[in-house]
């Protein structure tokens, strides 16, 4: 049957911040095809799980409950989707881009044989005409992500395979609840009809999970610093215009990559997408995977080098000039001038 | 403890993290001329994991497994330079265009050829595409578990290994039989440097391919012939017994509709200098939009 599947990721309980948003754009993509929103959630006493997930308008709902399911191993999880998604054969599957989602799809891919586009940062559905065959194709997932260093954006679709999957990052989906009194229904799994022993064969001997202190979603200012920061001291500079701001600090790949801040500090489409009312970027050139992060931020200042940088493209403020002493002076005027 | 076979799955990749403006051809087509070709990061500490391994593990074998046109023996020559004890490249026309389910199908059968084995190793993803989608897709094929962005082997004992996984929102120990797949983390330890002993052994280790290119010395030919360990074995899809429907373009289901260049439309943006009068004139405006302050 023509469907969109969302697969949820749940931990004690609660529905992931990304299922959420997956669900959302399941949704309008369902909508847009006229068809079904089903979903599938793995995890242990997930007897009220269906109260997080009504809502979003999905239509259908696999539930697998069981204690060895959680936390997520690869296995179970990968022989459970499987099996469901082969005998709902929906059209399209939608992952977190995440630690999970970035493990279990792949997989499923593989069993399934079809075709997977990893952190899409735009969805549609759309037609195709196949030359070879001289065929319309209908309705088929567009799959869309910069990619090549950010110079393309590249439409990516399968007409020939199903599903059409597709993963996508924390960030990048608006959430939106469809219906408080959406009505779904329960279809439980049962699990040992599907799981094998031996599909518990890697065993998680330890694990911590910190809450990252870092909410960069939420922060209505960001100040983030690229390559072109040039140094872990000089990012101090930005760290301190932050602070002032009441803002969170950020940066680029390249500045995570070169070491100058943490990974989960990191914007764009491999980080995360962020709109605050005030982006910083400090010393950031903008290639669209960057952009793809923080081109939705309601104001935005560039401060670099080089007037020809394409985040200056975006910006509403292109300061030209050194970050190292544009920075120094913003702290001193906001001191000198703020309530 | 019984020595391990591992094996390391590298890539070459371009350097898109240095894109110059002469990547894109004016049709909007990527120059790929134009980039220069690494050794895709993740996959470096990949080959640091294992030979970390070789160096707990007396007796245990490395070998280097790459895919690519012919310049990706380059791949095959670091790892020997830094201590691998074997290479291998996959290289044919026909394996061109593939998407991650082509390009797994055409690593399974390259490794399934060197079977059996303890471990595949691989980076967690590539820098030109950045799925992380190979690694899961060739344990699957291979019917093996996946221990996915490990940073640190914990324990090597007969039957199992111990790794520690860097998640997104913390670490998780885990334990898995031989044989397993795994992919490395870039938070894991850097790779080694070239070892000068090995760069002399192995700085004319060439394939077949090359040694016919017309620029190769007579006196590397002569080489190769007193030192086969020099050539680079190069299996083509007839050497891995590959199913012609499952490699390339015809065995990758995902097919890249359009491409777009990203034109920017500028927009109305005010143009400042970086003298304390410009500075100062934004921040009283950002102010008194109440956009800060």
């Amino acid at each position: 049957m023509k469907s969109v599947f969302v697969y949820c990721e749940v931990e004690n309980q609660k529905v992931a911040e990304i299922s959420q948003e997956l669900l959302s754009a399941g949704k309008r993509l369902a909508q847009k095809l006229g068809c079904p929103l089903e979903a599938m959630i793995f995890g242990k006493n997930l007897n009220g799980i269906k109260s997080q997930i009504s809502s979003y308008g999905v239509d259908k709902l696999f539930v697998a409950d069981d204690e060895r399911l959680e936390p997520y191993r690869t296995l179970p999880h990968a022989a459970l989707a499987t099996e469901i998604l082969k005998n709902q054969d929906p059209q399209i599957v939608l992952f977190g881009a995440t630690s999970v989602g970035r493990d279990l799809a792949p997989r499923i891919a593989s069993v399934l044989n079809c075709g997977l586009t990893a952190d899409c940062t735009i969805l549609d559905i759309g037609d195709h005409f196949v030359k070879k065959e001289k065929k319309e194709y209908k309705d088929l997932l567009y799959a869309i992500r910069p990619a090549f260093g950010g110079s393309i954006m590249a439409n990516i679709i399968n007409w020939d395979q199903h599903p059409q999957m597709a993963t996508v990052r924390e960030g990048v989906m608006k959430k939106e609840i469809f219906d408080t009194n959406y009505s779904t229904e329960i279809v439980r799994v049962n699990v040992n009809d599907i799981v094998k022993e031996e599909d518990f064969i890697v065993k998680i001997i330890e694990r911590h999970i910190e809450e990252s202190g870092v909410n960069l979603k939420e922060a209505p200012i960001i100040v983030a610093g690229g390559y072109g920061v040039g140094s872990k001291e000089n990012f101090q500079h930005l760290i301190d215009l932050a602070d002032l701001l009441g803002g969170e600090v950020g940066g680029s790949r390249a500045a995570v990559d070169a070491g100058f801040i943490d990974h989960d500090r990191q914007i764009g489409q491999t980080g995360t997408t962020v709109r605050p009312k005030l982006y910083i970027a400090a010393g950031i050139s903008g290639a669209i995977q960057h952009r793809a992060g923080m081109q939705e931020s309601s104001l935005i200042i560039s401060i670099n080098n080089d007037p020809e940088a394409p985040i200056n493209k975006i910006a509403d403020y292109v300061i030209e000039g050194d970050l190292a002493e544009v920075v120094p002076k913003m702290i001193k005027y906001y001191k000198e001038n703020a309530k | 403890m019984r020595p391990l076979k591992i094996i390391v799955l590298a890539k070459q990749v371009p350097d898109t993290r240095h894109v110059g403006a002469d990547a894109m051809k004016p049709d909007g087509t990527v120059n790929r001329g134009k980039l220069s070709t690494i050794f895709n990061p993740d996959d470096l500490h990949a080959l640091e994991l294992a030979l970390n391994i070789k160096d707990r593990v007396l007796g245990t074998e490395v070998i280097i497994l790459t895919m690519g046109p012919k310049r990706a023996a380059d791949i095959v020559r670091e790892g020997y330079y830094r201590g691998a004890d074997y290479g291998i490249m996959i290289s044919d026309r026909r394996f061109g265009g593939a998407d991650t389910l082509a390009t797994s199908y055409t690593l399974v059968r390259g490794i399934q050829k060197l079977a059996p084995f303890d471990l595949v190793l691989g980076g967690r993803q590539a820098i030109d595409g950045d799925t992380a989608q190979v690694g899961p897709q060739c344990a699957d094929k291979l019917k093996i578990p996946q221990v996915t962005y490990v940073e640190e082997i914990v324990d090597i004992k007969d039957d199992e290994i111990i790794a520690r996984r860097r998640l997104e929102k913390g670490v998780e120990t885990v334990s898995s039989p031989f044989p397993c797949l795994m992919t490395v983390h870039g938070s894991s330890p850097a790779c080694r440097s070239r070892h000068a002993k090995r760069v002399m052994k192995y700085k004319y280790a060439r394939t077949n391919t090359e040694l016919k290119s017309s620029k190769t010395e007579e006196l590397i030919l002569s080489l190769h012939k007193k030192r086969p360990y020099l050539t680079i074995p190069e299996w083509s899809v007839e050497d891995i017994d590959a199913d012609i429907n499952k490699i390339g373009l015809p065995g990758s289901p995902t097919k890249v509709k359009s491409v777009e260049s990203i034109v920017l439309t500028a927009k109305e943006a005010k143009k400042l200098s970086d003298t304390d009068a410009d500075i100062e004139i934004m921040i009283k405006e950002l102010i008194e939009q109440h956009t800060i302050g």
